[in-house]
């Protein structure tokens, strides 16, 4: 789209201060009323609501420039309050500070002699010079200041000012009436400005002090009218009353020549209403409340923060095109691939242009009208809009069934159709929070029924994605050089590697990894049937796997050469599996368990596919696939090892029940055993303290050893009982499955289930908090033994006993605490870590620098390497050059 | 007891730091297209900067031992606590942040 039209470039901003002058020049009138409309609901003359200060209701005339309200009408005029009495503006009080403290009351000039003067004057245009930060001369000069004690010019004594704040200055103690610091800030001369770091262009320091006070326009404020007919008011109406109320009261009272007490209450309460008008937080003075006792949201609250105009409306924004539901898995669809409600894609729209060569294709999508579908009822993208510039001016026509084949006769070239979203299309897809740039890929659309978005569960880790009610939001790119950009950066085979750790971040998990598990753990042999059905979930096979027949003549194949099936031809790589236990070895060949993964030429020959060979995080194969053969090859294959995962553990069966974690009857007593002599442990530990004969470790009292102590018997008893249960649950017990290859859970947690939960801590400490001497009323006081402190015995099969619950709920509450407060803090603290790296880039000769062209590193991240693109951090991955070369050989 | 004066520059945790001759750093500043000032600062404070006897305005050469790299070497620019202006948070200021 080529906009035509003056392009201007801004040179600089300037910011400065009004001057009572100015703000009366700029007012369209005085504000004298306090109050906004009249009985007849018309705005009241010189009130708040005065039309010279601009209209909001649609058709209505400004009285000052006579244009009407909304779009490209009327943008609103100020008016202006004159204070009966100057009052200080909050935001400047530091400034009148330093102000006061660096001149002299009596003549107003800087409290140094001339050549003092005439020093600071030359190191301000060398700073200047230099670009150097001025605000350090002011410093200087009031340091220097601090010590004198006569004025060197007119020879008064100077007095100490201090700021009592928010808004109330005293020298030697006795109080500045704004009206007095007004007149000693007026008594400043323009030439010693520039030392007090003001510029005479922008500001004088009397104008720190209001005499004046902008009404802003009426546009800026709106009052909205509820369905009652009542008129609800802006804060900012709402405290512009109160300012002009106080002030009026305060005008007849010194005018009436009310006592002097009344009087300055009456200012004081104009200055709080002043102060509040401009920020209501600040430290010191109660905030002003609604009725209801909601702060008011004043000026200053309309810009700070989260919810304020910078970082709410400014530096983000709401946008078109975009969609937001909940999210549900689907493992029938590609990695790179979205399924969109219809409900969402008929309002989600592409805009196209019409040229010669597409016009025909326009007319007929135009002629679809905005809810086609085909005879069995499926959906077809329609058209919702037709765009048309007549005469400069962009025209939307909406696509209805009436004017749909009238439209798309009509139809030219240069105009624009706003096509509903169709498969294929490209998206991005996100969710919050976006922490890295996983967080936001492209996507293919696929248009599906019921109303959630579905992706293959491979793209949950990248997202932090689960399905227990998140929602995700999408982006319809609308431009061509946008949809390239995705297309080519964007789609998810492109982030399958993590730039953190330069593994893979996209892979298999849960079911994925055990169902591969279970088709390649040991020598299995899958019935025909069976093998046929796994394998028509799998489409783009490499290869076919090899038929066998048993003894009694029924065929069969090995599960191994069924996974051998999604191997690239040329693949050859060996690692140790998960479940390999055994130290690193330099021949797989040689694994005990003959469960180190062997590939040679896509044949899978020994070993077992477990998290670390297609796992997110750790998959080896899909990491040496992307490397290998590039993305989409490896997109290819997630795709097929879930589908192929899926299939098999569905044709297989896994289920676990409670009674899995049963243990022999003999193990059971020997845990129990074990955990007797723990406990007696601990009490020998706790009758050698009393003794006073335990050896305290070094840097440690002897209560401090005391609890070390206990806690690694405490802990030696849990592995104990771990391990014992653990014998007795082998790779029939799925659990034990689960854990070994990766899918999902620990061997802890079914340690916990089988043997024993183990001691409960709270602060990394044995709980201890209580009654007085005891943790709980069931035991005696000063009682530190296993049982009192929080150690578990019984497993989560057997069940706890009541106290044991009550110890273990204070370990679980201080975990739910823990996860609360890191996610708030660890947000924080990437936002600040952002906001200080966003601008940084590499630059052509590989070197980090920010906006300035300062360097930041010389080399990006010293050794400019892309971890995405390097070998576990190398450039060259020597290991795996050398095995092709004797591969090939 | 004595004071025994310890070589900071022996520390195992100190890298090499090497002043630059005029033309090296000239060679520096090309190298990367840059003016002095747009190099990583070091102030005259500086345990190091007071051990080697480098002066305002100086390039010195730092040669780490680094993690990816093995080896890296960074450009440092030795200047006086007064010529840093403090990296100022504009965010507290315009957002409005704690």
């Amino acid at each position: 789209m080529v906009e035509t039209g003056v392009t201007k470039k801004i040179g600089r901003i300037e910011f400065g201060v009004l001057s009572p002058a100015e703000i009366r020049k700029m007012s369209a009138t005085k504000v004298i009323t306090a109050d906004t409309y009249d009985d007849d609901g018309f705005p009241i003359p010189m009130g708040l609501m005065d039309p010279r200060l601009g209209v909001i209701e649609p058709g209505l005339r400004c009285k000052t420039c006579g244009l009407r309200a909304g779009k490209d009408g009327c943008p609103g005029h100020f008016g202006h309050i004159d204070l009966a009495m100057p009052v200080i503006h909050v935001g400047f009080v530091k400034e009148i500070r330093d102000c006061l403290r660096a001149t002299c009351r009596n003549c107003g000039r800087i409290l140094l002699p001339d050549e003092r003067i005439e020093y600071y004057k030359r190191l301000r245009e060398e700073y200047i010079k230099e670009k150097k930060d001025t605000s350090y001369i002011l410093k200087a000069i009031i340091n220097e200041v601090k010590d004198v004690e006569k004025c060197p010019r007119c020879g008064r004594e100077v007095g100490k000012i201090e700021l009592d704040k928010p808004t109330t200055f005293r020298e030697n103690g006795k109080k500045l009436t704004p009206a007095e610091v007004r007149e000693w800030l007026e008594k400043i001369p323009d030439e010693d400005l520039p030392l007090l770091d003001i510029e005479r262009k922008a500001a004088r320091p009397e104008w720190f002090v209001l005499t004046v006070l902008p009404v802003p326009p009426v546009t800026v404020r709106p009052s909205v009218t509820l369905e009652t007919g009542e008129r609800s008011e802006d804060d900012l109406t709402h405290k512009l009353v109160d300012i002009i109320r106080i002030n009026q009261r305060l005008q007849e009272n010194r005018d009436a020549g009310a006592p002097q007490l009344i009087v300055e209450d009456l200012w004081e309460l104009l200055q709080y209403h002043v102060t509040t008008y401009l920020d209501n937080q600040t430290s010191g003075i109660p905030p002003a409340r609604h009725r209801s006792g909601r702060p008011l949201k004043t000026l200053a609250q309309r810009l700070k923060g989260k919810e304020g105009r910078f970082r709410s409306n400014l530096s983000g924004k709401r946008v078109n095109f975009s969609a937001r539901t909940v999210i549900s898995p689907d493992p029938n669809l590609s990695i790179n691939e979205v399924g969109v409600p219809i409900d969402m894609a008929r309002e989600l729209t592409v805009p196209i242009k019409v040229t010669e060569h597409n016009i025909e294709w326009c007319r007929m999508m135009v002629r679809r009208g905005s809810n086609p579908t085909t005879e069995r009822g499926e959906y077809i993208p329609g058209v919702n809009y037709v765009i048309r510039e007549r005469g400069g001016i962009k025209q939307r026509i909406k696509v209805t069934e009436k004017n749909k084949n009238d439209l798309a006769e009509k139809l030219e070239e240069g105009m624009i159709i706003e096509r509903q979203l169709m498969d294929g299309d490209i998206v991005l897809f996100n969710r919050q929070p976006s922490l890295h740039r996983m967080s936001m890929m492209g996507h293919k659309v696929r248009i599906v029924p019921f109303k959630t978005f579905r992706f293959n569960l491979a793209v949950c880790p990248p997202y932090n994605a689960d399905f227990d009610g998140d929602e995700m939001n999408l982006h319809v790119l609308q431009g061509e050089e946008a949809r390239a950009e995705a297309e080519i950066l964007l789609k998810v085979q492109e982030h399958i590697l993590s730039p953190r750790f330069g593994g893979p971040i996209i892979g298999a998990i849960h079911d994925h990894i055990s169902g591969c598990f279970l088709l390649t753990y040991g020598d299995r042999k899958i019935s025909l049937d069976d093998a046929t059905r796994i394998l028509s979930n799998v489409p783009d096979k490499e290869k076919l796997p090899k038929i066998h027949t048993d003894e009694n003549g029924k065929k069969f194949v090995y599960g191994k050469d069924i996974f051998s099936t999604i191997l690239p031809k040329d693949l050859t790589i060996s690692f140790p599996a998960k479940i390999c236990s055994h130290p690193p070895l330099d021949d797989p060949k040689e694994c005990p368990t003959k469960t180190c993964v062997i590939i040679e030429k896509g044949v899978l020959k020994q070993g077992v596919i477990d998290e670390n060979a297609i796992g997110a995080f750790k998959g080896i194969i899909i990491d040496r696939i992307v490397r290998q053969k590039g993305v989409d090859a490896a997109r290819k294959f997630i795709d097929q090892v879930t589908r192929l995962g899926i299939a098999a553990i569905t044709t297989f069966g896994f289920t676990v029940g409670i009674d899995e974690e049963d243990i022999p009857v003999e193990a059971q007593r020997k845990i129990e055993e074990g955990i007797e002599k723990a406990k007696e442990k601990i009490n020998q530990l706790i009758e050698i303290y009393k003794r006073g004969e335990l050896e305290p470790l070094p840097g440690r009292s002897l209560e401090e050893t005391l609890e070390m102590e206990i806690m690694r018997v405490t802990g030696k008893a849990r592995d104990m009982a771990g391990e014992i249960a653990s014998k007795y649950l082998g790779l029939n017990n799925s659990s034990v499955i689960m854990a070994r290859s990766g899918a999902r859970g620990s061997m802890l947690n079914l340690s916990q289930m089988a043997g024993c939960v183990g001691q409960q801590a709270v602060r990394g400490e044995r709980i201890h908090r209580g009654y007085r001497g005891r943790t709980l009323p069931h035991f005696k006081e000063g009682d530190i033994g296993a049982e009192a402190k929080g150690f578990v015995s019984s497993s989560y099969k057997k069940g706890l006993s009541p106290t044991e619950y009550f110890f273990h709920s204070m370990g679980g509450r201080e975990g739910l605490v823990d996860t609360a407060v890191r996610t708030s803090r660890s947000g924080y603290m990437q936002r600040r870590l952002i906001n200080a790296l966003e601008n940084l880039k590499v630059e052509e000769d590989i070197s980090v620098r920010d906006t300035d062209g300062a360097i930041i590193q010389f080399v990006y991240g010293e050794d400019g390497i892309d971890p995405t693109k390097s070998a576990r951090g190398k450039a060259v991955d020597f290991d795996k050059i050398v095995t092709e070369i004797k591969g090939g050989k | 007891m004595e004071k025994k004066k310890f070589n900071i520059l022996d520390h195992e945790l100190v890298p090499e730091h090497i002043v630059l001759s005029k033309e090296e750093a000239e060679e520096v500043l090309k190298k990367f297209n840059i003016k002095p000032e747009q190099l990583p600062k070091i102030l005259t404070t500086d345990p190091v900067v007071k051990a080697i006897g480098a002066k305002k305005g100086d390039i010195i050469k730092v040669i780490r031992r680094s993690k990816t790299a093995l080896k890296s070497v960074v450009y440092r620019l030795v200047v006086e606590e007064s010529e840093i202006s403090p990296a100022r948070d504009v965010s507290m200021e315009i957002f409005g942040e704690e």
